[in-house]
């Protein structure tokens, strides 16, 4: 519910009444400390781009991490950094990972909001605990134990392990659906009953679609920290074919050693699809951890 | 529009419901009482049955992954298990009794005081800026874009990132050398510097969270609030004390439990940056070495545990101290 109020670009058009008496003597103040976050932010970022832009004779050279590279278009890191740091491999992984893991998350979880929001049912009051519950639980604990349950799956160096994993603990996406599904009327349930339609067709014909808001709010949330998660893919997918763009990266530390321009290249190619989807999508971003976060 | 597309098989059931199914018409229909002729829905074994079969995936996938492993868990805690063998001894309450004396085991935990400390730091920045940045100011969003921006960056490459900035010449000290402060320092080379320059790192990566959760409840404030308090002459200190702060209070009661179990279960900056050295492994850090390499699982577990444990008392004493109105599961 609130996503959808928040979407609106100017939720308070009051306000910009009131923002015009600013007193005039703080504002510079003001800009200033925002600069000077936004370069506290941007400097090592910007410092690892220019590493990756340079040749290893010119980071070896003493010049210092902020000189700039002699030449703006050497890509040669980046090929090194894709061929032999295996990021092609890197990203098909998370892709594959990606796919089946947001489209099993959005389904199990508007399911069980579905079942929970539109119907009684004996132990409720359970099931929702047990939901609750699990949210306490953070997952960096128990791998100890989870690990020897996927072990006993035979799912341990394969790409199922993360999906599952991935698929199996996010209560936050449960949530976000239950909010966003409590707004649906009834009365479009019961119509579609009177139509004859059943409990699974009213499911997938009418509550799923509209809850198109809410999927994308969890496709999000959940691309981004899927993408980044480093924990169960290094966990659980050591083998090297099996890298995902965090443990690709993360492998790079023994081979490039002190070779900064690959790592930074490495690094660098990491980020950008982050940013690009931050840069494209910032609205729902922004909703959706929020959300995220305060469940 | 929805419901146009919803098949209608053909229905002997309900004449009433044909002109126009609304909401209001539909109203009395909700009642328990049978409808003529039975329709299968509202047969009570399948109404009974309808819901379990949407969580059956779900709530298998819970119990696998959520509840198994914690029960066993619990269980491998009391025993000597390294993880391969089929065979484990029951071995009591001596691995708990192991983590509580061996003073080296339990020390990690003082490294999470760096992280706490920073995370005080990361809720007093993001609150400044959010109050900051709720006002109209120009290029409002771009520095709203830059201050979340770290949030979503993938841990390893800010790892990696950090590494080359604390680097001896790297950038760090490059722009020190700016300011005239040259002396080369190796940031990450002492246990007190390492520590303080990671949880730096976090203040770096995790102050935007904050930041837009603060600002979503700031914005929420609705404008008439201040426009009123504007006429009664509130300097800009009185605002945030008596409009602002109540009304992110229940946003900074989740920030200050996230901190807390956050800086309790640190893992990914300090394993990808220094894997431990330099005494800057974290209680995770010693019980991901302990289960997957030292194959000592029924230490990690009893780890675990207390981590666990701890976990949850902090989450409950918060709870009793600020009941949070935000956990409406029904």
């Amino acid at each position: 519910m609130t996503l959808t109020t928040a979407a609106r670009p100017h939720p308070h058009p009051q306000k910009q009444k009131q923002t015009r008496r600013r007193p005039r003597v703080g504002t510079t103040l003001t800009y200033l400390s925002l600069i000077a976050a936004s370069a506290v932010v941007l400097l090592p970022l910007v410092v690892i781009f220019l590493t990756s832009l340079k040749s290893y004779g010119e980071i070896s050279d003493g010049q210092g991490a902020l000189a700039l590279p002699d030449d703006w278009l050497n890509f040669s890191n980046y090929a090194t950094a894709f061929t032999d740091g295996h990021l092609l491999t890197a990203f098909g992984n998370t892709a594959f990972i990606l796919l089946f893991s947001i489209t099993g998350t959005v389904i199990i979880g508007s399911m069980t909001a579905y079942a929970i929001d539109r119907f009684d049912f004996r132990f409720k009051k359970l099931v929702m605990a047990l939901f609750l519950i699990a949210t306490l639980v953070p997952a960096v604990t128990t791998q100890v134990a989870t690990f020897q349950v996927v072990n006993s799956f035979g799912l341990f160096n394969s790409r199922w392990a993360p999906i599952l994993l991935y698929m199996g603990t996010d209560i936050v996406a449960i949530y976000i659906f239950l909010q966003f599904i409590r707004g649906i009327p009834r009365s479009l349930d019961e119509a579609a009953r009177l139509d004859g339609a059943n409990s699974f067709t009213i499911y997938r014909k009418i509550i799923f679609p509209l809850l198109k808001p809410a999927i994308a709010t969890v496709v999000i949330i959940k691309g981004i920290t899927t993408y980044n998660d480093f924990y169960i893919p290094f966990l659980y997918m050591p083998s090297e074919d099996l890298g995902t763009m965090s443990t690709a990266l993360f492998r790079f530390k023994g081979p490039f050693g002190a070779h900064w321009e690959n790592i930074s290249a490495g690094a660098v190619l990491v980020i950008v699809p982050t940013l690009v989807i931050f840069l494209f999508l910032q609205r729902y971003i922004y909703n959706g951890f929020a959300q995220g976060a305060t469940k | 529009m929805t419901r146009s597309r919803t098949v209608s098989t053909a229905s002997p059931p309900a004449p009433p419901a044909e002109p126009g199914p609304t909401g209001k018409q539909n109203a009395p229909r909700r009642s328990r009482q049978p409808a003529r002729g039975g329709a299968p829905w509202r047969d009570r074994p399948m109404r009974t049955i309808t819901p379990w079969l949407f969580l059956l995936a779900p709530l298998a996938l819970l119990v696998t992954f959520t509840y198994v492993p914690v029960g066993n868990m619990i269980y491998y805690s009391f025993t000597d298990w390294d993880g391969v063998s089929p065979d484990r001894d029951y071995v009591g309450t001596k691995n708990y009794t192991e983590i509580f004396t061996r003073p080296e085991l339990f020390r990690v935990f003082a490294v999470s005081f760096y992280y706490l400390a920073a995370s005080v730091v990361q809720i007093v920045i993001a609150l400044y800026f959010a109050t900051v940045l709720s006002f109209d100011l120009r290029f409002r969003n771009l520095f709203k874009g830059i201050l979340f921006f770290p949030y979503l960056i993938n841990g390893v490459a800010i790892g990696f990132v950090f590494l080359y900035f604390f680097q001896d010449g790297g950038t760090l000290d490059s722009v020190l050398s700016w300011f005239g402060v040259g002396a080369d320092h190796a940031w990450l080379g002492s246990p007190e510097s390492a520590n303080t320059s990671m949880a730096g790192v976090s203040v770096w990566r995790f102050t935007g969270l904050n930041f837009v959760l603060f600002l979503g409840a700031i914005q929420s404030i609705p404008g008439e609030l201040y426009e009123a308090a504007q006429l009664d002459g509130a300097s800009r200190w009185q605002q945030f004390r008596h409009i602002i702060a109540p009304s992110i209070r229940p946003v900074l009661s989740l920030s200050v439990i996230l901190a807390i179990s956050g800086s309790l279960s640190v893992f990914e900056i300090p394993y990808i940056m220094t894997g431990g050295a330099t005494e800057t492994s974290t209680f995770v850090i010693q019980t991901v070495k302990f289960a997957f390499q030292f194959n000592k699982t029924g230490l990690a577990s009893a780890c675990a545990v207390v981590l666990l444990a701890i976990i949850l008392v902090v989450t409950w004493i918060q709870r009793r101290l600020v009941p949070d109105e935000k956990v409406d599961l029904v």
